[in-house]
């Protein structure tokens, strides 16, 4: 007989009425671990979805403080938390709306040398970072692992989203081989960004990553999905696999983590 | 009462109101094995036609509507997938 308290059954009666969720699948979101990448625009999001979902464990890293001038957009945090490390701030958010996730706090930041030991024991990864350098390691080091990775971005009124399963479907490197050149990518003084913009494509991402953890549906492997915000359209890409990526090719060049600086934006 | 039909399991949800009788009746359906049957007892008359409508949506088996007493209901669903 299933072991749901009745408040549980309360909180998740209109998952476990879904024949594609039920009882078992609900079980499935709460002994889950997803890491999520930024506890900024796209992590808010990606984190209070699946903290709402009941998905068991969440850890979140980032090494920001809240600052005013994220709250236009960063939907876990208020004026209450000014100051305060983003992923603690993030952790009071999701653990009140839901005292049934634990929410993991890591006020650091992602490198080549701990993402390796950071990510292994959870089931999916979220990319909600805002900078080529960490896409790109977060992309090789889910590659090298084995780890499905949902890796969202955006920028003024576009945001993408593509799903990532290791010796499925392609990588980001198939997508985009090189970070693009720095003076290509505006800095972040010229970045604007609709504020709502990330929570249309955080919530995509959560989607994907509950549709992960239970097995149903579809999710974008092999695809990039763009959403445009000003013209409110969504436009699919097919992104096969390319058998000579440098990292999840048949003959990989990038065998281990790369030094990924560079002097992008990273939001500070 | 469903003497024709032997239950697998019974369950009792007097004093449930929607969604939470579809909720439990649809857990002690998952906890079952396709073939078995299922008998709930219920009074919330709503239910009486939604169980009914949303286990069929889902794929089971409706075997019988009874009205036992002036207050309650049995409903008896055979269990025809996952
Ligand atoms: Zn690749």
């Amino acid at each position: 007989m299933s072991e749901f308290t009745e408040d549980q059954l309360q909180r998740y009666s209109r998952h476990i009425i879904l024949p594609e969720v039920g009882g078992k699948g609900q079980k499935k979101l709460l002994n889950a671990k997803v890491f999520i990448i930024g506890a900024g625009g796209l992590g808010c999001p990606v984190g209070y979805y699946l903290a709402a979902a009941g998905v068991g464990t969440i850890a979140m890293i980032d090494n920001d403080e809240v600052e005013l001038s994220n709250l236009q957009r960063q939907i876990a945090h208020s004026v209450k938390t000014l100051g305060k490390p983003k992923v603690e701030s993030a952790k009071n958010t999701f653990e009140s709306l839901n005292p049934d996730v634990n929410v993991i706090a890591l006020k650091q930041r992602i490198s080549k040398d701990n993402i390796m030991d950071l990510i292994k024991d959870y089931d999916v990864v979220v990319d909600g970072s805002d900078n080529f350098p960490t896409r790109y390691l977060v992309n090789d080091a889910c590659v090298m692992a084995g780890k499905p990775l949902v890796s969202g971005a955006i920028l003024r009124f576009e945001g993408q989203v593509t799903t990532i399963i290791p010796g499925e479907g392609h990588c980001y490197r198939c997508l985009f081989e090189e970070m693009p050149p720095a003076g290509l990518v505006p800095s972040c003084q010229e970045a604007g960004v609709l504020g709502v913009l990330p929570g249309v494509v955080g919530g995509l991402q959560a989607t994907e990553v509950l549709k992960l953890i239970l097995g149903k549906g579809d999710v974008l492997k092999n695809e990039l999905l763009i959403y445009n915000a000003l013209k409110t359209t969504f436009r699919k890409v097919k992104v096969p696999k390319n058998p000579d990526c440098p990292v999840c090719g048949s003959n990989p060049t990038i065998k281990k983590l790369l030094d990924y600086d560079a002097e992008y934006c990273t939001m500070q | 009462m469903a003497e024709d039909i032997k239950a697998d399991k019974k369950i009792n949800i007097k004093g449930l109101v929607c969604p939470y009788t579809f909720v439990k009746a649809k857990l002690a359906v998952e906890d079952m094995e396709v073939g078995q049957v299922l008998e709930i007892l219920l009074d919330y008359e709503e239910a009486l036609r939604s169980i009914p409508k949303s286990m069929e949506d889902h794929g089971q088996k409706v075997l019988k509507v009874e009205k036992i007493n002036d207050t309650d209901w049995i409903l008896v669903i055979r269990k025809e997938k996952e």
